[in-house]
């Protein structure tokens, strides 16, 4: 049976366990996403959106949709992918269902819990009821897919004027141990005017069996508050990930979005920001380092719809062997966003022969008092530099990865937890094939 | 120490270097001067094995070996280094760290251990203060922002630290100013030993006044066209290259 089949004949039996009232708003946003989805399917290489990533390999596996969570993992197994040297709260699933022997949850000054808590309990209706599925793209077949199914995922509300003490990190582990799987976390945060939030997110996949994700955050930033967002994607080349984060902010506010995508079969990033303000900033930052067959594609967008406001993209990717990567970045400045600041700005290094990048910027402007720039490189390791690191007696492989680090530095400076960039930093040896002695 | 024979080497097919000889000894320096597209750059490029060039004929022996197999780390453990006329901008390492790389990779290379991290530092403290340089510079990305007088002082920190047989200075005197020459001059005759020895690359003579070389080569087109002794740089400074040809 098709995928799709699939999950079309069993979303009778999703809407029947009885997760949200039938009268409920959520339950109607279910409804509908369903319909959307049922219309049109997955996307295929026709959408424009989707040109130049196709995901018939990942389709074509006969996933489990609701996978029983059959072995508890133990916190020694999966200590590495959390940035375990620092005090945090954890929000942590297993095969989509939350882990409250692996997770730090809290109720004390704010909200760090779970989604589908947070839909069946009335205390949270108004929220869920005024945030639930209100930026997620509900013409995107694959978040109307999410929504569908929604079912559980991390609850973040920060109320306004709190700055949260420690980080936040939210896992997704697939144990997968007998079969091949379809996740689909939804989470929702909502970071009050005046708090500061920074968290952590990461997929991960403990088996060789076949790990879809569908993910889809939204994310809302009110007045003056601030928000500092990590994407950790290091995942086995056997699971997938489809990644949709949609954020909106209020005026004042700085919402930054890092993502670091160093493996699985296939990777794709849809962030859209959202301005509903003056005076807004927004920072989409990414390092994409692959290589062997692997895919990573980043579709982003910043809308801007509101006056004095910027939006900063930069992102660097490295590949080799016969990996293939795709930025696609858009930048829409409406009419009345006069004394908009955009910058976008995609520099890439393609190590091999075999490898890929398709670069796609697009600036949409229709104000005219607007300072927007856009930049694209696509390029090799500059064999002088090479030559030169050579000359000090570091060898070939050596020196590529230290010119590489350089390359992608300027990203790499933006992670504003010490303990986090010194495990990308390392992450980035690693994939580098490299050990240079001292932490970069 | 350095034996340069009848050494022919080109690039895309075009030939740049057509017979040098040349012999280094121990506590030698010597200068080679020569107008633009002579062929200065190409032959510290072919010591120091940059792939670019194509060597065709001829050998570079260092103490009775060849170096022309050997790929540019490895001729670089075993003795030789090069200061840039361009050193490149590394974010994010930071000096120390890279130096410390490079002296634990020539170290590896040898078989000896990695330089403790507390005699790492002794060394760097040691070598800073004798080149005058401040160890705050060296906790800054490597070369990142730097100006042309700090890069070249940090070549010459560079060579300190890795303690070479051969040090070739190419083009060590461009866009340099006066104090800034001073500096780097002074830093190399610091080092100067009866041990190694310095080739230092120019165009010019005025840095010849604080790195005094015992001999000086004229190339012309490829070829060694006149040696003699420091005088010839104050001839050649007065006359200029056309007398020779």
């Amino acid at each position: 049976m098709e995928l799709k089949d699939k999950l079309i004949g069993s979303f009778l039996a999703f809407e029947n366990t009885g997760l949200a009232d039938l009268d409920s708003k959520v339950h109607q946003e279910r409804t509908e996403a369903f319909n959307q989805f049922e219309k049109v399917g997955f996307p295929t290489k026709k959408d424009e959106d989707w040109k130049y990533t196709s995901l018939k390999a990942v389709l074509n596996t006969d996933y489990n949709l609701f996978p029983e969570m059959e072995n508890n993992i133990e916190l020694k197994d999966v200590k590495r992918f959390f940035i375990h040297e620092i005090d945090s709260y954890k929000v942590v699933f297993v095969d989509g269902v939350y882990s409250s022997f692996l997770s730090e949850t809290t109720h004390e000054g704010c909200d760090i819990c779970l989604l589908s808590s947070a839909i069946k309990k009335p205390k949270y209706k108004m929220t869920i009821d005024h945030y639930f599925n209100t930026i997620a793209n509900k013409n995107d077949n694959l978040t109307a897919l999410n929504t569908a199914f929604t079912n559980e995922g991390a609850y973040i509300n920060i109320p306004k004027n709190t700055v949260l003490p420690k980080p936040i990190q939210i896992l997704h582990f697939s144990t997968g141990n007998s079969q091949d799987v379809l996740l689909q976390p939804r989470n929702l945060i909502i970071v009050g005017e005046n708090a500061h939030v920074q968290i952590i997110e990461r997929h991960q996949s403990l088996s060789e069996n076949a790990t879809l994700t569908n993910a889809v955050t939204e994310i809302f930033v009110q007045k003056r508050a601030i928000i500092d967002y990590y994407k950790i994607q290091n995942d086995k080349q056997s699971a997938s990930l489809i990644d949709s984060t949609y954020v909106s902010q209020k005026q004042n506010s700085i919402a930054s979005v890092n993502t670091f995508s160093f493996g699985a079969k296939l990777t794709r990033n849809n962030l859209k920001f959202y301005h509903n303000g003056t005076h807004i900033t927004s920072n989409l930052n990414g390092v994409t380092i692959i290589g062997d067959k692997q895919h990573v594609d980043h579709n982003t967008l910043v809308n801007h719809k509101t006056p004095d406001c910027e939006s900063h993209q930069n992102y660097k990717g490295i590949y080799a062997d016969r990996a293939t990567g795709v930025f696609n970045g858009k930048v829409l400045v409406h009419k009345e966003a006069q004394k908009t600041n955009a910058f976008q700005q995609n520099n890439n290094i393609l190590l091999h022969d075999g490898a890929t990048i398709n670069a796609k910027p697009q600036l949409e402007i229709f104000a005219d008092d607007v300072k927007c720039s856009h930049g694209c490189t696509i390029g090799q390791l500059d064999e002088d530099a090479l030559f030169y690191l050579r000359t000090r007696g570091i060898p070939k492989e050596e020196a590529q990865a230290l010119l590489l680090y350089a390359f992608s530095n300027d990203v790499l400076d933006k992670i504003k937890i010490p303990a986090l960039k010194n495990r990308i930093t390392k992450l980035i040896a690693l994939k580098l094939g490299v050990n240079l002695g001292f932490d970069l | 120490m350095l034996h340069i024979k009848n050494l022919h080497a080109s690039v895309n097919d075009k030939e740049i270097l057509r017979g040098i000889n040349l012999e280094i000894k121990p506590g030698e320096v010597h200068a080679i001067m020569g107008p633009n597209g002579s062929g200065k750059s190409t032959l510290s490029a072919v010591i120091a094995g940059n792939g670019t060039y194509d060597v065709t004929q001829g050998d570079v022996v260092l103490d009775g070996e060849s170096l022309l197999d050997f790929a540019p780390e490895e001729r670089a453990h075993k003795g030789i280094f090069m200061s840039f006329q361009y050193p490149v901008e590394i974010p994010g390492v930071t000096t120390t760290n890279f130096i410390r790389t490079a002296i634990n990779e020539t170290r590896k290379a040898r078989g000896l251990a990695d330089l403790p991290a507390n005699e790492m530092l002794k060394k760097i403290r040691a070598t800073a203060e004798l080149l005058d340089i401040d160890r705050k510079f060296l906790s800054r990305s490597l070369n990142e922002g730097f100006s042309g007088g700090e890069k070249k002082r940090n070549e010459i920190f560079q060579m300190a630290m890795l303690e070479p047989k051969l040090a070739i200075l190419d083009e060590t005197d461009s866009g340099l100013d006066i104090d800034a020459l001073k500096i780097v001059a002074n830093g190399v005759n610091k080092l100067k030993n009866k041990d190694n020895a310095i080739l230092v690359i120019t165009h010019y003579q005025r840095l010849l006044d604080y790195i005094i070389p015992d001999f000086v080569h004229v190339l012309h087109n490829g070829k060694i066209i006149k040696s003699g002794g420091k005088e010839l740089a104050y001839e050649l400074e007065e006359k200029g290259y056309d007398w020779l040809k």
